[in-house]
């Protein structure tokens, strides 16, 4: 097989394998920093929690309006700003961490989503609906999840500069500002819509795996914020182009394909990674004895 | 009912008929409480109804639009199988829970396997279980069912008997003109894709070509080779129309269409019936809407492409 029947010919010969492409591009490219700064707020569970609470709004909406790609993404918005919300309320209002109230929410969500899956009594088609599939993207969703990677990345590049203070400095942040708290909300904002592009293209589990995966893996290369982002981009959009073709070439389904890729990355650069992995750890240890 | 039997049917139907209405409710009514029959899915309650008339309550578990492979059934479901006089399943490992819902809600009654009889196709590994896709089958679930709700009650056997002669006249009729309709196209463009495997029965009694991935069932996720394959398939073989199930992700289907080229012919309806007052909320009806639908798909193509040389 040539290089060309290998990587190139899939993509050339069907529409589906480049619509597939063009949404992990997308996807790649805003969850390359969005994940790297929940990597730097220690909020890399929160996606997760997130991406399950977008389940019971979807399902809502799938039940009311059938298979409309707006009202699913709309109401899995609502549901998941609603936990998003909820979870940071109750952070400032009691003693409760953040965290430790978005599992409560989120765990909420999910019961009430599976419930409405059940009553809906057919669990095939919403199973398809939650799970998608990224070799059935249409235009819609391809717009949709174009906007919302470039309203992600410009939202970014305009708050660039606080939310990297308030990862690392926050006391700072407070003193000579008040936008704090508007900083984190926004970007709570810009998650939830990720992974509701994320839910479009690769079903709510699978999003999540693009979005944390490569920004986990980028910090055994980089070490700046703006180098773990552009490495993270990179590992994303590598796993969904290598992703795409082991699917294709081999015969398996293609969401699973995508994540396994960037699981592979994670592993090869815990072991072999420049910064800090188990192999640069062994040839540091050895050099302080040799030394 | 048919003519030679009127008189004393008609008698019979209307004491039927008229039971439900005229004894209050809670009242033994020794002549005719209805049978209480649970059966798997849509399309078997139907032929229950057909067969029993008023004679039988029938209860479908997994409902219109519904795809049994996936179901998953409640306490409730358990509660309607206990408290049944007669469970009439598929068979051929279409319903993989019945037994243990069966067994976990402690029915002692018969069960009736209305597909037994039927020679089974092989689909890959299994055999393929969507035998009512076959006019021909039909009229053998149609027997199994009503020697079962006559052997559950004996005093209605006159009248059951005759509801499943006159329902296999029907059977016979649609059976007469399918094929009629089916002859009309033309062999080479015997030809369509559906998403899942569904048609196998269908294929072999009328000659129309069911061309689906094969490593792809409804209920697992397809590989881009699967969808690749199928378009290519698609592309090169001629298929005539790409045609939707009433079950599934239409976006993928139509993706596929676009691809490759092919019109996409409406839904077709493969495991369930649609829900009651539409398009295919009996059997007869899901059998003909699926003959026309693929008659239709069929002959469009035909046109456009004519108008294309």
């Amino acid at each position: 097989m040539t290089a060309y029947a290998l990587l190139v010919q899939p993509f050339v010969e069907f529409g589906f394998m480049r619509r597939a492409l063009v949404a992990t591009l997308a996807l790649g490219l805003s969850c390359g920093p969005m994940g790297t700064l929940l990597v730097l707020r220690r909020m890399s569970l929160a996606g997760d929690a997130i991406a399950h609470a977008l389940l019971p709004g979807a399902a809502l909406a799938f039940v009311a309006f059938g298979f409309s790609l707006w009202a699913m993404s709309l109401g899995g918005f609502f549901a998941a700003m609603l936990v998003a919300g909820l979870a940071g309320l109750v952070a400032r209002l009691t003693p409760q961490r953040e965290d430790a109230s978005f599992a409560a929410f989120y765990l909420i969500a999910l019961a009430a989503g599976v419930m409405i899956v059940s009553l809906r009594g057919s669990s095939v088609d919403l199973m398809h609906v939650l799970f998608g599939s990224i070799l059935a993207v249409d235009d819609a969703s391809l717009l949709l999840v174009a906007g919302i990677a470039s309203v992600s990345l410009l939202v970014l590049a305009a708050i660039y500069r606080p939310l990297v203070v308030e990862c690392f400095d926050p006391g700072f942040l407070r003193s000579v500002s008040r936008a704090g708290p508007w900083m984190h909300g926004l970007f709570l904002v810009l998650l939830v819509l990720n992974l509701v592009a994320g839910f479009q293209a690769l079903g709510t589990l699978m999003a999540v795996g693009l979005l944390m995966l490569p920004a986990v893996a980028a910090r055994f290369w980089a070490s700046e914020v703006w180098s773990l982002a552009v490495v993270s981009s990179l590992f994303a959009l590598l796993s969904g182009g290598c992703g795409l073709l082991l699917s294709y070439h081999a015969n398996l389904p293609s969401g699973p394909a995508i994540v396994l890729w960037a699981g592979g990355i994670y592993a090869t650069s815990l072991l072999f990674g420049r910064r800090d992995s188990v192999m640069a750890r062994w040839l540091a240890h050895r050099w302080h004895r040799s030394v | 009912m048919r003519r030679h039997h009127v008189p004393q049917l008609v008698g019979l139907w209307m004491t039927f008929a008229l039971a439900p209405v005229l004894a209050p409710a809670g009242t033994a009514h020794a002549a005719s409480p209805p049978l209480r029959v649970v059966a798997s899915f849509s399309v078997l309650a139907d032929m229950v109804r057909e067969v029993g008339g008023s004679s039988v309550e029938v209860i479908s578990l997994v409902g219109p639009n519904a795809d049994a492979h996936v179901f998953s059934p409640t306490p409730a479901d358990a509660r309607r199988v206990a408290r049944a006089d007669l469970v009439v399943i598929n068979g051929l490992h279409f319903e993989g829970w019945i037994d243990r819902l069966v067994r976990a809600s402690g029915y002692a009654g018969p069960v009736v396997v209305a597909s037994s009889g039927i020679v089974a196709r092989q689909a890959g590994l299994a055999l393929d279980a969507h035998a009512w896709q076959s006019l021909t089958h039909a009229k053998r679930y149609v027997e199994n069912i009503r020697a079962a709700v006559v052997a559950a009650m004996p005093s209605h056997g006159p009248a059951i008997d005759a509801r499943a002669a006159d329902y296999l006249r029907r059977i016979v009729a649609l059976e007469h003109d399918t094929i009629a309709a089916i002859g009309r196209l033309p062999a080479k463009r015997r030809r369509v894709i559906t998403a899942h495997d569904a048609f196998g029965y269908f294929s072999a009694a009328y000659g129309i070509e069911f061309v689906s991935p094969r490593t792809w069932s409804g209920d697992s996720e397809p590989s881009a080779e699967a969808i690749a394959r199928l378009i290519r398939e698609a592309r090169t073989q001629h298929a005539g129309a790409l045609l939707l199930e009433n079950i599934g992700d239409p976006r993928l289907i139509e993706r596929m269409a676009r691809e490759a080229g092919v019109g996409v012919g409406g839904a077709l309806y493969s495991d369930a019936l649609s829900p009651p007052g539409t398009v295919a909320d009996t059997y007869l009806r899901m059998f003909a809407h699926n003959v026309r639908t693929i008659v239709e798909a069929l002959s469009t193509v035909q046109l456009s492409a004519k108008e294309a040389r």
